[in-house]
């Protein structure tokens, strides 16, 4: 009924959807937002890296994307700028370093639209073997780190002082949203990844009440989002991301209505 | 090389600075299993500083610290909890461990806030939430409470029920309270030892001792220690025939 390539795309997005709902929802709850996106544009720095030295794709952006991420860490200790200043500073210049480098590699022809904003044509076994594997890998490890991480989420000195360890799984979380960023930048597209991590967990937001359904919510929001989005892509003929994203965003508004029902009961 | 089995918290001489500034220093304190002890002083005079300490919250300090126990339960002086988690209260009670739902009901019953368990916990009063925060911080049965200001914001008659919680508390799970506070009158009734501070340890003893110490005195003013006189002598009264009289 549908081609191959597009089942593949479909099994990807679903692992994908799994483990950008929970990690999501720390994203709004740690307000990572931007450091979500400074990460997602070092990628492609870790794309060109990995054409250059022919080396995988996933694994070259989770490298860069972490050296980023802890020299980020590094750079908030050091200097006196504010945090939104370096994420930028970061952000845009290994983005503008990813592109100079790719206009040095004349030998390859780049498809850059499809770097940017995903596309489900390229997605191959191999791709599925990464997305899910990595996102077993992802998952396991986000729940072992799971209450010393929320607890300093909720409140840093608590957690600190009844021996739950915060620094330790906020380094290994920075690590996992770096992994999460390799595996899905292939579909999704480094611009648009932020909103995929982001925009289910925030509609799950507007729905719940505890932590749990929260996730929960996320996770189906983020299915949804990738079934909507790819069949409306492959309906419409319009690049996977942004309909993918664009799919999140009417759950979103959806979202919103439930909250105004709700506020309605109150009253 | 904890001799003292009892002991669960000792500070060395420690202290902590921050922007070449020192926030508290030379403080020698140790908490033992059963027995409260009262920081008190004035505004930044390094009560709260003390506290983090003796948790391990500040890392590069001088002097130092031996922690004897994991099993701590901690009520800060200042907590916000951002709106954009969804927070109800029983997802707090299990914040750091993992504690059975009947443990969780008891102590919620203890702090008076058993019918908030399912509420969002941004939707409490400053009262409601001090409540939360001890119940909280006992319901995991620690060996070592601190408590920093923990009835701070809750109404007068259940400040004096969680106090005498507090005392109550200490007796019967054995646990060693690190406590602060500004209210006097109250701290005085229930501590075992009181650590006075004011960047550093102006004088330390039981509470009578300290009432009777001079720096003390100028620190705090002479109603300060008639205070504590009039305890002392309340307290002499009701456990001996003694009921000696105190002049300062």
């Amino acid at each position: 009924m549908f081609d191959d390539f597009f089942i593949r795309a479909l099994i990807a997005g679903i692992g994908i959807a799994l483990v950008a709902g929970p990690l999501g929802c720390f994203v709004i709850w740690r307000r990572l937002s931007y450091f979500g996106d400074t990460l997602s544009h070092s990628a492609l720095l870790g794309v060109t890296i990995a054409y250059t030295f022919d080396l995988n794709i996933a694994l070259s952006v989770f490298v860069i994307s972490s050296v980023i991420a802890l020299l980020l860490i590094q750079l908030q200790k050091k200097t006196n700028l504010p945090g939104d200043a370096l994420l930028g500073l970061l952000a845009h210049s290994s983005l503008a370093v990813g592109l100079v480098v790719i206009g040095f590699l004349t030998f390859i022809r780049f498809d850059i639209m499809g770097l940017l904003f995903g596309d489900i044509l390229a997605v191959t076994t191999n791709d599925i073997f990464v997305v899910w594997t990595g996102g077993a890998v992802i998952l396991i490890i986000l729940k072992l780190i799971w209450k010393p991480l929320f607890a300093s989420t909720v409140n840093y000195e608590l957690a600190e002082a009844e021996g739950l360890n915060p620094d330790r799984s906020k380094a290994i979380f920075t690590i996992l949203m770096a992994a999460v960023i390799a595996i899905s930048i292939k579909m999704v597209g480094l611009l648009l990844i932020t909103g995929m991590l982001i925009i289910p967990a925030a509609m799950a937001r507007n729905i719940s009440d505890s932590p749990q359904k929260m996730v929960f919510y996320s996770i189906i929001g983020g299915l949804l989002s990738i079934v909507l989005g790819l069949f409306s892509s492959l309906e419409f003929n319009t690049s996977s991301g942004p309909s993918i994203i664009v799919a999140s965003l009417i759950l979103f508004i959806l979202s919103l209505l439930k909250i105004k029902q709700s506020i309605k009961l109150k009253n | 090389m904890n001799l003292d089995k009892n002991i669960l918290v000792k500070l060395n001489n420690a202290g902590f600075r921050q922007n070449n500034k020192w926030l508290v220093e030379g403080v020698s304190l140790q908490v033992e299993k059963g027995k409260i002890v009262t920081l008190i002083g004035p505004n930044g005079s390094g009560k709260s500083t003390t506290a983090k300490i003796a948790l391990g919250i500040y890392k590069n300090i001088e002097g130092s610290v031996e922690k004897y126990t994991n099993k701590i339960g901690y009520v800060p002086q200042k907590i916000s909890i951002d709106w954009t988690l969804p927070l109800r209260v029983n997802d707090f009670m299990v914040l750091t461990e993992n504690i059975k739902d009947d443990q969780i009901n008891e102590a919620l019953s203890l702090t008076g806030v058993m019918h908030l368990k399912n509420k969002n916990l941004g939707n409490l009063s400053g009262g409601e939430f001090q409540r939360v925060l001890l119940a909280r911080a006992i319901s995991k049965k620690p060996e070592l409470l601190v408590l920093d200001e923990p009835v701070q914001g809750v109404d007068f008659t259940g400040e004096i029920a969680l106090y005498e919680l507090i005392k109550k508390i200490s007796d019967t799970l054995n646990c060693g309270i690190l406590l602060i506070s500004h209210d006097l009158h109250t701290v005085m009734t229930a501590t075992d030892h009181v650590v006075c501070l004011n960047g550093h340890v102006c004088c330390s003893g039981s509470p009578i001792d300290v009432a009777k110490n001079n720096e003390y005195k100028t620190l705090f003013g002479e109603q300060a220690s008639q205070i504590l006189s009039i305890y002392e002598h309340k307290h002499d009264h009701e456990h001996s025939d003694e009921g000696s009289i105190k002049k300062n």
